[in-house]
């Protein structure tokens, strides 16, 4: 794809530009994938894709694939951006728009991978992946309704446009976490804070801390972090009034990272109730 | 024109003889830099790795007041790290994907601009990034990531020569900016994610002809060898990855380099792994190694010692300081390589005790396991590449520390040419404590901590000082931050709209000062309105 031509070099004479719009642009290459992969089934293949997953992948998905705090466990069958070799080719080298998932060799942490590497993790993945039907154990249509009812979920959460703001909205969630890490959330919600915006040059985005302000009038607010750095802050009020502080106004600034969600323990919901939940949330999730 | 600059500059850098017409650089102006603070003619700022610029007209009194004064786009992804140098009005930097370009420093209007056309398969770490470019005669440097060095024409950017450094599809890249020193450029090699043999090249100027390469790595009948288990040393890593320093009195370079391959397994290499992790003192003109001094032995953490070397003078003294990436800051003797303090500026669990030469020593339990252990700093260190600064008025040495830990897993993982070579994988604790940093001013006499600016996050911001008491950095927030370099209060921010991966540096046109840092795809320079 280099033309051929050994270098690129672009001239501006005296402030006038001879100026081509358009720079060459010498990227990743992105590789076109196969449909199905070359090294499937290969034991080798799968080992060696160990090695490039330790590298490139398990700083957010974990070793053995089994998920960090930051990517979706891998060893699920249902893949939430598709499950054939080659959805998982182009999930590998492309990234996924809009997530932390970046594009194979964009990646501030481990080395850009060949074609071969990425099918050899491919083979890693599906060596690894748990041979488990979808079915599971909650019933979805009961947790719709303690979602959304009594267990008080949506009063904060959103779900696929329907639901609260001051937490995540949990629309993806069951499809990019463990079902231990979610129920884990929701009874020890403090125990690890969910993430908010994702800044593209950040290593990692900003958290759902809870803030307490007094602004230069005196005034109190509670509310969740949205942003913030050294000098400003924006944040979201338990009326889910956005606020955008500078920081050397304020009388009082202070963040903690008991999270604002309560403890839900098994007097405030039953595992049953639970499983409900995290039921439905899988069903929208793979919706 | 370039007389009437010079002209301009001069009413208020005093002290210095100035330019008639002159394009070329030549050895002795480099030698002198600090003639002409109007300039910015290497990577550090000057041949002792200070990053600390004698111009006062942007000062503690004023320095709420800076504006942005232009900005210049090279509308590329990726994490722009360049230093640019300043040579009489005339701005060169370094892009993403190997670009470089010339500007008009007043405007920031493009006089030429660079592209190297990379191969599809080249293997850099960690980002296409480069960090910047050298100046010698009438041509600048680039090393890339396709292991070539090459050398541009400064008035057109055409290439006057181009040679190989090594064969890039085994690993091998170059990211740093080239050091010019009497009549070479010398350069070192980025690579230790894949397994190389790291070494330092110097290459004739004029031609490109290689002068002398040090390999990093001893081999078979040198001394140092037998630090490595059985074939290890061919695949042992210590690439040389940060521009290193120069003490003209002694015709001495100092570099540092990298981690032992691969990074998280001391399995299959056993022993010191020299010179891994360690800080070389060069002969300039032949590449003989005078003495070493290893930071880090036999290392399974990732911690390279690739932070620019700072030379400074203290009590009749000739030291030689750094805060290694490790979490440590050593001051060494330079005359000899002797250790005199070393002492923790950030987080350190992975030693706790220090040797009879007081070096800090690995803990057992620091060692990577199968399922992992969690050690601070993490893997990407207590600091990193980004420049420290050394202000003589302070006399404080100021670096970004990041406070982070990581889980360090290990695995046996056979070597293949060109493929990543960790033996591992590393990731960050769960409950993502601690996660922050610092600017820190420590006092090189002590090691103390004079101050700290504390940052939201982890930064990759490099440091710089000036005579106007200032000290600049930036954050990951996008933040670019002037600091009373005495009290470490803040005077004056700008949102730059992505995080500083870069380490800013001051020049002067017209009588004008100006600070200019990378962030995102663009190089901003800002000054007074």
């Amino acid at each position: 794809m280099s033309v051929g031509v050994s270098d690129m070099r672009r001239r501006f004479l005296g402030g006038i530009a001879v100026h081509a719009a358009l720079l060459l642009v010498v990227g990743v290459i992105p590789a076109r994938a196969q449909d199905k992969n070359p090294l499937a089934n290969d034991p080798n293949a799968a080992k060696l894709g160990e090695f490039e997953f330790r590298a490139n992948c398990a700083f957010c998905h974990g070793l053995g694939a089994r998920g960090g705090g930051r990517g979706p466990d891998l060893t699920r069958t249902q893949k939430k951006h598709g499950n054939s070799d080659a959805d998982l080719f182009r999930t590998i080298n492309e990234g996924v728009p809009g997530t932390a998932m970046p594009p194979n060799g964009a990646t501030q942490q481990g080395v850009g991978m060949t074609e071969e590497e990425i099918w050899q993790v491919i083979s890693y993945i599906r060596s690894v992946q748990v041979k488990t039907s979808a079915q599971q154990a909650g019933n979805a249509a009961r947790g719709k309704d303690l979602f959304h009812g009594s267990a008080a979920c949506a009063t904060c959460h959103m779900l696929q446009g329907k639901g609260g703001r001051l937490g995540p909205d949990l629309t993806g969630t069951a499809g990019a976490r463990s079902v231990e890490y979610i129920a884990d959330s929701v009874r020890n919600p403090s125990r690890r804070l969910a993430q908010g915006i994702s800044e593209s040059m950040k290593e990692f985005s900003q958290e759902y801390e809870t803030v307490n302000v007094v602004d230069e009038h005196g005034q109190k607010f509670q509310g969740v972090v949205l942003n913030e750095d050294n000098f400003t802050l924006q944040m979201l009020d338990t009326r889910e009034q956005l606020h955008l502080f500078e920081k050397d106004k304020l009388r009082a600034f202070n963040k903690t990272r008991e999270s604002l969600m309560p403890k839900y323990d098994e007097k405030m919901l039953p595992e049953k109730d639970l499983q409900d939940i995290v039921a439905y949330l899988s069903n929208a999730s793979s919706k | 024109m370039k007389n009437t600059i010079c002209k301009a500059a001069a009413l208020f850098v005093c002290g210095f003889l100035c330019c008639s017409a002159r394009a070329q650089v030549t050895p002795q102006r480099l030698l002198d830099s600090a003639k002409e603070p109007q300039n910015w003619l290497t990577y550090s700022g000057d041949y002792a790795g200070r990053r600390f610029s004698a111009l006062n007209q942007i000062n503690t009194a004023n320095a709420h007041g800076l504006v942005p004064k232009w900005a210049y786009q090279t509308m590329a992804g990726g994490k722009f790290e360049t230093t640019p140098l300043v040579v009489d009005g005339v701005l060169y930097g370094t892009g993403q994907d190997d670009r470089a370009f010339a500007l008009d420093a007043r405007t920031g209007r493009p006089i030429w601009q660079y592209q190297r056309a990379l191969p599809a398969d080249i293997r850099p770490c960690c980002g296409r990034v480069n960090r910047g470019l050298a100046i010698l005669g009438d041509k600048v440097f680039l090393g890339t990531l396709d292991s070539h060095v090459v050398a541009l024409d400064a008035k057109t950017g055409n290439i006057a020569w181009d040679v190989t450094a090594f064969d890039y599809t085994k690993g091998y890249s170059i990211t740093l900016a080239p050091l010019a020193v009497k009549d070479l450029i010398i350069v070192g090699v980025s690579g230790g994610e894949y397994g190389i043999r790291g070494f330092i090249d110097a290459y004739d100027a004029n031609t490109g002809e290689r002068r002398w390469r040090f390999y990093t790595i001893p081999g078979p009948g040198e001394p140092g060898h037998e630090s490595w288990e059985g074939e290890s040393w061919k695949i042992g890593g210590a690439p040389a990855w940060i521009t290193g320093s120069y003490d003209p009195a002694t015709n001495t370079t100092f570099w540092t380099t990298g981690n032992p391959s691969p990074s998280n397994r001391g399995e299959g290499r056993a022993g010191d792994n020299l010179y891994s992790n360690s800080l070389l003192a060069l002969d300039a003109d032949t590449g003989k190694l005078k003495w070493y001094f290893q930071f880090t032995k036999h290392d399974e953490h990732d911690y390279d010692a690739t932070q620019v070397p700072v030379l400074l003078e203290r009590d009749g003294k000739h030291l030689l300081v750094q805060a290694n990436r490790n979490g440590f800051f050593y001051v060494i003797d330079r005359s000899n390589g002797k250790l005199l303090s070393s002492s923790a500026y950030g987080k350190v669990t992975w030693s706790s005790s220090k040797d009879a030469e007081g070096r800090p020593v690995a803990n057992k339990e620091a060692t990577p396991t199968p399922d992992g252990s969690r050690v601070c700093p993490g893997a990407a260190g207590a600091t990193n590449w980004m420049s420290p600064t050394f202000d003589p008025q302070t006399g404080f040495f100021y670096v970004t520390a990041r406070e982070q830990c990581d889980i360090f897993s290990t695995a046996a993982q056979p070597y293949q040419a060109g493929h990543a070579y960790y033996g591992s994988a590393y990731f960050p604790n769960d409950d993502a404590a601690p996660f922050w940093g610092a600017l820190r001013a420590i006092d090189p006499a002590t090691g103390k901590i004079k101050w700290e600016w504390k940052h939201p996050s982890p930064a990759w911001s490099g440091v710089l000082s000036t005579a106007g008491g200032l000290v600049f950095t930036g954050d990951a927030e996008g933040n670019f931050i002037a600091l009373d370099a005495a009290s470490g209060k803040a005077l004056w921010h700008f949102q730059a709209g992505a995080s500083v991966y870069s380490s800013p540096m001051a020049y002067a046109i017209d009588g004008k000062e100006y600070v200019a840092v990378a962030a995102g795809s663009a190089l901003f320079a800002f000054g007074l309105p």
